[in-house]
């Protein structure tokens, strides 16, 4: 299978379609930071799948010439999950929103983070509906005034790390469009990833939602407000890294200085610190990067190892015909029954 | 093949009809099968019809919880289960309300005397004992005091009572294999072999079966036993298969012969969740099946599947079909293979789940949005849906489309004698995966319209796909008004193609004739024993029993023009006789029934007789 590898480059996974988002769209930044990554992952071109639902980042497979399927509204985990379990050879990617993934597909999203496909999860998150033109989706903030909402959402929005955490996703990572080196370097650790890697990102809606992640994300506040995750690194932030997080009275997080900060460990068993980070709410900085590492088994593995184990079993028919032919069976012969 | 020594003369019967009744505690399903799987091996043809209630454990002794298992086995060749039973075995009180009004007059009546107790009736809804008060007098009643029997022959097996009271299924077995003069040492090893992991099971299991046959013989239960003979069916080796075990086999012979690993998404529903168990057993057949979340992601999972390159399919029954749709139309879209079985029940939601019914033909060929055409088959039989599922998948891969495969709740779980096909003259699948990237166009077609299947992994045919409307060569968005025209009527006239390969439809029986009978899916073994009987009155009459219900055989109108009528007897309010009106402009006369049970034979061959007297015919005929 050691085809001599071409070196490749961005363009090579440009394709021939003209790309339709908004101008300002924040989605171009995420194609063009997919797009520098897949020439470093030195992964075939026609081994990487593509595979999204219905909404303005679900037109993300038609820009990237890979194998690319658009789906329908929500399902693109389930037909990934198909995909992956039928070829576990190919490199998947499911491109999605906060609509798609966490409103009409949210049953699929936590299924396949449950079970551990080895898929890479992108959920392009501007916090509205697009292509739908402005109502309010699962991650709007409560009271956010939409077409939907003209007097304010009632309901209160999802948060899509906490979800995924308690989805059992064994990768979990937030980054934000309009910061491009954090971005490449979330998506490079997703796609190393072996098994299902959900990362949120943080795109703006130039059309509906415009600077929705403005207070935190702009270059002028993200420092003071952002906390970069870094495995190994204390939990600080601020421009020169004088605050952090530890670990209080009663099972919390407390803010103070930078000295006596928890050291962040992706790889921890245990949730519960990494579900307290990821519902971090203002006035506490939000948190950005990997905050889930874990290695577990993927069922596409486990399902294929079940298949070899099989293989190995002297019991049960090993030929269709056998197959046909088991259980009880008995032989009519011409004349048979004459009484 | 030996029949088993008894001591006194046999009455030689041509067939016979029996049915086991109880609560669905009581293991009636078991019992039917077990006194099946011994017909079978025995050489007679046989159909089985299960009945049991939605609810797995109904309140005890309640009409809500009755279970039945009607076979009728035969030295002939038999087309249904039977309308009336010669024999019934009823449980207990609550059974001999449910189902002592289809005995046949004169019939056997097996009752479990031990449950007739004013509590038992009270909860049966008995207002006096039918034991006493003249209820049974046109029949003849074994009363079997079951309980206390069944204790003294399990006595020192080494069970607890609970469990000997428990065997009593099998006592009844017994008496009943005595009564039809079967081999008792074969259906003892089987005994054996069910209960190995428990041999003071197997051995209380075989001494309440052993202690029911004597009990036959012992007190001379009839004058002398019954006894059928082996049928003259066609030589070659069989074996006794159920409609979703013949299902599941043929999806598996399909993608074996086609060289691609079977792919099956599914969500458990009753009556479908069978295909589902069967396929999950065979891991070493490449072959993945998915237990997925819901059944929108296990029907998105397998057209996932056939993107990869295998086959992928899917399976449930109307109310899952019916969460299914949108991702139905994304594989016609799409243009990739896939199969879709609906194992239709009483519907509509929620509707008679253990139930049979055929009501799902307009969801299959019709209820889809936009221009959606998809090629429906329909079995007839348990071992039918073999064949119907192998050809389904041999379009779906030839043709680049979903397929629908309609089977039904009767089929699913009844039984039949299936004669084992040769594994080589299965017809050939290939998939013909395109490699070739000079002048590779996602959506160019061949002469059955079918596009490229090009599989991720092949280097150089990158291309994407969706639900969007596509070019008609590139596949690339098209939202240009003529090309949607252009391949909204390729996509149908593809699926319309279908139609021109079939074999010319060939009525059976009278070629010409009184009546025509269409039918279509599980009603074939009552339409054709009513044929038969009617034909016997000396009426012509001609029965054509669709497999294709879209598209429809092209020769169809021609043959029914060669009759003064055509009857569709359907188990809906008439839905292919709406459809073959508005495909063919054909009309008919329908005989309906919504009860969710199969049509008896009377019902049909008296709808047959009377069409034929009649000058000016109906537009439906009430049944009776």
């Amino acid at each position: 299978m050691s085809a001599p590898l071409v070196k490749l480059t961005k363009k090579d996974f440009v394709s021939d379609q003209e790309v339709r988002w908004c101008p300002g769209c924040a989605d171009f930044a995420i194609l063009a930071g997919v797009q520098k990554l897949m020439p470093e992952l030195g992964i075939a071109r026609e081994k990487t799948v593509f595979i999204s639902g219905i909404g303005c980042a679900s037109r993300f497979p038609y820009y990237m010439n890979t194998y690319g399927f658009h789906g329908i509204h929500g399902r693109a985990p389930a037909i990934a999950t198909g995909l992956k379990m039928a070829n576990p050879d190919l490199t998947v990617w499911v491109v999605t929103g906060d609509g798609d993934g966490l409103s009409i597909g949210g049953n699929h999203l936590i299924h396949a983070l449950r079970r551990n496909v080895d898929l890479k999860i992108l959920l392009f998150d501007n916090r509205i509906y697009g292509l739908t033109k402005g109502q309010a989706s699962p991650t709007s903030e409560l009271g956010k005034k939409t077409k939907s909402s003209p007097f304010g959402t009632v309901d209160r929005p999802f948060n899509p790390l906490t979800l995924a955490l308690g989805a059992g996703a064994t990768f979990v990572a937030r980054t934000t469009a309009n910061d491009m080196p954090h971005m490449s370097s979330v998506l490079k650790r997703a796609a190393a990833h072996k098994g299902a890697a959900f990362v949120e990102i943080w795109q703006n809606c130039v059309v509906f939602n415009d600077g929705a992640f403005d207070e935190w994300s702009e270059k002028d506040v993200r420092d003071e407000r952002l906390l970069k995750l870094e495995h190994g690194k204390p939990l600080m932030y601020g421009k020169s890294k004088d605050k952090g997080l530890r670990i209080g009275g009663g099972f919390t997080l407390e803010m103070g200085a930078a000295d006596g900060a928890v050291v962040h460990d992706e790889s921890r068993d245990n949730l519960s610190l990494a579900l307290a980070l990821a519902a971090l709410e203002p006035p506490w900085p939000q948190v950005m990067g990997v905050l889930r590492a874990v290695d577990l088994p993927t069922v596409d593995q486990l399902a294929r190892e079940q298949e070899r184990e099989a293989e190995k079993a002297t019991r049960g028919p090993a030929t269709l015909e056998a197959l046909l032919q088991s259980g009880d069976t008995w032989d009519v012969t011409a004349g048979a029954g004459d009484a | 093949m030996t029949v088993s020594a008894a001591p006194r003369p046999h009455i030689d019967l041509q067939n016979a009809v029996v049915r086991f009744a109880g609560d669905s505690g009581d293991g009636m399903q078991l019992t039917g099968t077990e006194f099946t799987r011994e017909a079978a091996l025995y050489g007679n043809d046989l159909a089985t019809f299960p009945d049991y209630p939605a609810e797995i454990r109904a309140p005890a002794g309640t009409t809500a919880g009755v279970s039945g298992y009607q076979i009728q086995f035969a030295a002939h060749e038999v087309y249904s289960a039977g309308d009336q039973p010669d024999t019934l075995v009823a449980m207990n009180p609550a059974a001999l309300k449910v189902h002592l009004p289809d005995l046949k007059r004169g019939g056997l009546l097996i009752l479990n005397e031990a449950t007739f107790k004013q509590s038992d009736l009270d909860r049966a809804g008995w207002k006096t004992n039918p034991l006493t008060d003249g209820t049974l007098e046109n029949y003849q009643v074994i009363k079997v005091d079951f309980e206390h029997l069944v204790g003294k022959a399990v006595e020192g097996a080494g069970v607890s009572a609970k469990d000997a009271s428990r065997c009593k299924n099998f006592y009844a077995l017994g008496l009943v294999f005595w009564i039809y003069s079967r081999d008792i040492e074969r259906e003892e090893q089987a005994i054996r072999e069910r209960f190995k992991k428990s041999p003071p099971l197997a051995e209380a299991n075989v001494r309440a079966f052993k202690a029911g046959y004597n009990y036959g013989e012992t007190i001379e239960a009839l004058d002398a036993p019954y006894s059928i003979q082996p049928a003259r069916l066609k030589p070659g080796k069989y074996r006794n298969v159920t409609g979703n075990s013949a299902l599941a086999l043929g999806l598996i012979a399909a993608a074996q012969k086609a060289g691609l690993r079977l792919f099956y998404g599914s969500y458990p529903i009753t009556p479908a969740s069978d295909i589902l168990h069967e396929l999950s057993k065979y891991r070493r057949f490449q072959l993945t099946t998915f237990q997925a979340e819901d059944e929108i992601a296990a029907i998105s999972a397998a057209i996932g599947a056939s993107f990869a390159g295998a086959l992928g399919i899917t399976g449930s029954s109307g109310p899952g079909i019916a969460l299914k749709t949108e991702a139905m139309g994304l594989a016609l879209m799409t243009e990739l293979p896939l199969v879709i079985i609906n194992v239709q029940r009483g519907g509509p939601s929620t509707g008679l789940p253990t139930k049979t019914e055929q009501s799902d033909l307009f969801q299959a060929v019709y209820g889809r949005n936009g221009e959606c055409p998809i090629p429906v088959l329909a079995a007839r039989s348990p071992a039918d849906c073999f064949e119907t599922a192998y050809e389904a998948c041999r379009i779906a891969i030839d043709c680049r489309t979903p397929v629908i495969v309609l089977s039904d709740g009767s089929l699913a779980n009844g039984s039949e004698p299936w004669l084992l096909p040769d594994v080589n003259s299965l017809p050939k699948i290939e998939p013909d995966f395109a490699t070739d990237p000079a002048g590779f166009m996602p959506y160019k077609r061949d002469e059955k319209l079918a596009r490229p299947w090009a599989i991720p992994g092949t280097p150089g045919l990158e291309h994407r796909i969706g639900g969007l409307e596509k070019d008609a060569l590139t596949g690339n968005i098209s939202y240009d008004a003529h090309n949607h025209e252009k391949m909204v009527r390729t996509r149908a006239e593809k699926v319309r193609r279908i139609a021109d390969r079939l074999d010319p439809t060939e009525p059976f029986f009278d070629p010409e004739g009184e009546v025509l009978v269409i039918g279509w899916g599980g009603t074939y073994g009552s339409i054709t024993q009513a044929v038969i009987e009617a034909r016997q009155g000396g009426l012509k009459v001609g029965h054509v029993h669709l497999r294709h219900v879209f598209p429809l055989p092209n020769d169809l109108t021609d043959v029914a023009t060669r009759y003064r009528t055509v009857l569709v007897p359907e188990l809906n309010m008439g839905q292919l006789r709406l459809h073959i009106r508005g495909q063919l402009g054909l009309e008919s006369v329908g005989l309906n029934k919504i009860q969710g049970k199969p049509f008896h034979v009377a019902e049909i061959r008296s709808t047959i007789e009377s069409l034929a007297r009649r000058k000016h015919l109906p537009a439906e005929q009430e049944i009776a």
